[in-house]
């Protein structure tokens, strides 16, 4: 948990919503400056509609539409500073609870819905250049952050990082939890990428709990620290600040692009709700802790903010009316979802003309159609 | 990707288009025409670049294609095949050279949950030309995890293809079939072949990549295997000959998916089938081809299809390889056990 002292953890935005910048954050604060308005605004109709969306979504679970839900309620400030911080050039490694991060990347939530419904195990398309660069979840801890160094080692070899172009130059994030911090591909995509020095940050969402374990249990150090043990430049940030997210985020990227190396953030955070619809909270953590971080979230702060700059009722109500409708849209549209063709089992197992899969889908047709019309 | 065959023959001007080299040399030959072909082509493992790899198939590649071309990894399987398939992602075709079969388990997680399913589950959007190069097997009188034979894990696994030549010409064309192939190929490398020598054909592979081949024609029972044990088989069937024993042999090559012509053309022909390997035999590569041998030809049989492996034990320590490991004498007491029914 930050201690409101700890001069080295970034934060700009108190609880309460008032600017009380941390030792650490100055450095941040002239990108903070340069925010416009409207771009303080949208960082907060993110948060807003995206957990409308997931709330929506977690009804719909509820409801026996889907199978499982993993809410992102209350790491809304982390997912949209970072994400905002990106470019579009830039790729984007989620785990499994970026809904915040897919979304503003451009990708359709009813991709997350088809996945956890059991339509696909993707969702969407990362070469359309709709979906941002964005890849798709991955369900195996950590699994991801390989590839992301994978990715990153690509851009290095072929001069996509490094030239000195800002805008031409590209970067990965890579977002993982606490609990992925113990997996050993963690490890192992942190010893390759700085060996490799890839355009590379590593988005470390800490939200306290990996499942019902404690990260206490994954670590007793602060998971900063790992990153600086590989030689990467480590930074741990109040994550329930978009504000901070945003600026560390973005500098972070900037020097990971320009050929710096990899980079490690830290994001204190906490998950309001249950890992996944499947969970039961009650009964490893107290509600005393609950209401603790419910005093920090990070909405109700960014709103504070705003309310303090001036922004017009308006501006709230009109926020508030477009999470709705966005809930009302995935609510419609997922009840609308249809089964799967069965035959398409057998679709992509590989790229190239496999004839054991050819004649497993041949036999499956001949016997489906065995039975005959309406059977 | 498709292979070209006009470097080969650009190379010939001064050299003959069949040259007689050890397995290794020709696996050496055929990653230096794959690099040389495609600048998306990357080598990648542990001491693959100065040191030219344990057993010095990569040798002198890195000096010729540079660091980021032949790339010396950190010591970490897992590292190698998840980064790799990340290089996929950016457009290369990676080739990991995993140091010995039974280093490659801190790799399964990456190879078969990930690599495998990648293009699946991306609907196809995503393909992951990715080869595993793998040196399995025993007869090397070698420590614990230097011996082994993982294949059924790998066949056993949907979106891999498993391929294992036994021959320097298949080496040498194999591993550019397997580098050209849009989808995930491990690729098994019989170690204890790597310094025998044959004839290698520059100038055109003879088969695709996923062909079983008859290499000995007979007419009184087919002896089926891969890799290194396809040598035993044509060892066991000069034996039966002397005995007037007439023994047809085919070669899987790979392993997944099998081609079952050439293996069912014999079978119908000789009535007999053995299958021979070094890997334990419970739920094996020789189990399958067993059963589904049974499953299509079973009219022709005249005989049960017999396996003769490896014993379901962990490999054993190297005093008693030569008991473990399958030789010519257990194959034909397996012949002869067929020839009695």
């Amino acid at each position: 948990m930050i201690q409101p002292a700890d001069p080295s953890v970034v934060r700009v935005l108190a609880a309460d919503g008032t600017i009380a910048p941390t030792p650490a954050a100055e450095r941040y604060l002239s990108a903070i400056d340069a925010l416009t308005d409207q771009q303080l605004e949208d960082f907060y109709r993110d948060m807003v509609v995206i957990r409308g969306f997931d709330r929506q979504a977690t009804n719909l679970q509820r409801q026996g539409q889907l199978a499982l839900w993993p809410p992102s309620f209350g790491q809304e400030a982390a997912q949209v500073g970072s994400a905002r911080a990106a470019r579009p050039q830039d790729h984007i490694f989620p785990s499994y609870r970026e809904h915040v991060v897919a979304r503003i990347r451009g990708v359709d939530p009813i991709g997350i819905i088809g996945l956890m419904r059991g339509m696909t195990h993707g969702g969407w398309n990362p070469n359309d250049p709709a979906n941002g660069n964005t890849h798709i979840y991955t369900l195996v801890l950590g699994s991801q952050t390989l590839h992301a160094t994978g990715l990153g080692m690509g851009l290095v070899f072929d001069g996509r990082c490094g030239t000195g172009d800002p805008d031409r130059d590209e970067a990965v994030i890579v977002y993982y939890g606490d609990g992925a911090s113990s997996q050993g591909d963690v490890h192992e995509a942190m010893v390759f990428a700085a060996s490799f020095r890839t355009p590379e940050v590593f988005f470390l969402q800490n939200n306290q709990w990996a499942i019902s374990v404690p990260v206490a249990t994954q670590s007793p150090a602060p998971l900063v620290k790992r990153g600086e043990g590989y030689g990467m430049p480590s930074i741990q940030i109040d994550g329930n600040d978009v504000l901070a997210s945003y600026a560390v985020t973005r500098a972070a990227l900037d020097e990971a692009r320009a050929g710096e190396g990899p980079r490690a953030i830290e994001a204190v955070t906490y998950r309001m709700g249950a890992h996944t619809t499947s969970d039961d909270p009650t009964k490893y953590r107290t509600s005393a802790e609950e209401e603790s971080w419910a005093l920090r979230d990070p909405i109700l702060r960014m709103r504070a903010f705003l309310e303090g700059k001036g922004a017009s009722a308006a501006f709230f109500d009109d926020v508030d009316a477009e999470a709705r409708a966005v809930a009302d849209d995935i609510r419609e549209r997922t009840v609308a979802l249809g089964s799967i063709p069965v035959g398409t089992m057998f679709d992509h197992v590989y790229s190239e003309p496999h004839p054991l899969i050819a004649e497993q889908k041949a036999w499956l047709a001949e016997y489906e159609a065995s039975f005959g019309e309406g059977a | 990707m498709t292979i070209s065959t006009t470097a080969a023959i650009d190379e010939t001007e001064a050299a003959p288009a069949i040259q007689t080299m050890p397995l290794s040399k020709a696996l050496n030959a055929g990653l230096r025409r794959a690099l040389a072909e495609s600048d998306r082509v990357l080598l990648m493992g542990e001491d693959i670049g100065p040191l030219g790899g344990v057993f010095r198939i990569t040798e002198g590649l890195q000096a010729e294609f540079g660091p980021n071309r032949v790339i010396d990894t950190p010591l970490a399987e897992s590292g190698i095949v998840g980064t790799a398939i990340g290089l996929a992602m950016a457009g290369f075709r990676p080739v990991c050279e995993i140091q010995f079969d039974g280093f490659v388990f801190p790799a399964f997680d990456q190879i078969t949950t990930q690599l495998a399913k990648i293009t699946n589950r991306h609907e196809g959007a995503l393909s992951m030309p990715v080869v595993i190069r793998i040196p399995y097997g025993g007869h090397i009188g070698a420590i614990e995890h230097h011996q082994e034979s993982p294949e059924a894990y790998f066949t056993h696994t949907p979106g891999l293809r498993v391929v294992a030549p036994s021959t320097p010409n298949d080496a040498y064309w194999m591993i550019q079939e397997a580098i050209a192939s849009d989808d995930p190929v491990i690729f098994l490398e019989p170690k204890s072949k790597y310094w025998q020598k044959g004839e290698v054909d520059l100038t055109a592979p003879a088969l695709p990549l996923h062909a079983s081949r008859i290499v000995r024609r007979g007419t009184d029972v087919t002896l089926v295997g891969h890799g290194a044990m396809v040598t035993t088989l044509l060892q066991a069937a000069v034996l039966a000959e002397s005995e007037g024993v007439s023994v047809e042999v085919v070669d899987v090559r790979s392993l997944s998916p099998i081609d079952y012509g050439p293996i069912l053309d014999s079978v119908r022909r000789t009535g007999r089938m053995v299958y021979a390997q070094e890997a334990p035999g419970f739920t094996s590569v020789g189990s399958e081809v067993a059963a589904t041998v049974m499953e299509k030809a079973f009219y022709a049989l005249e005989a049960p299809v017999l396996r003769v492996s490896g014993f379901d034990t962990p490999f054993p320590p190297a005093k008693l390889e030569g008991v473990f490991l399958p030789d010519p004498d257990r194959i034909l007491e397996a012949v002869d056990r067929a020839l009695a029914y």
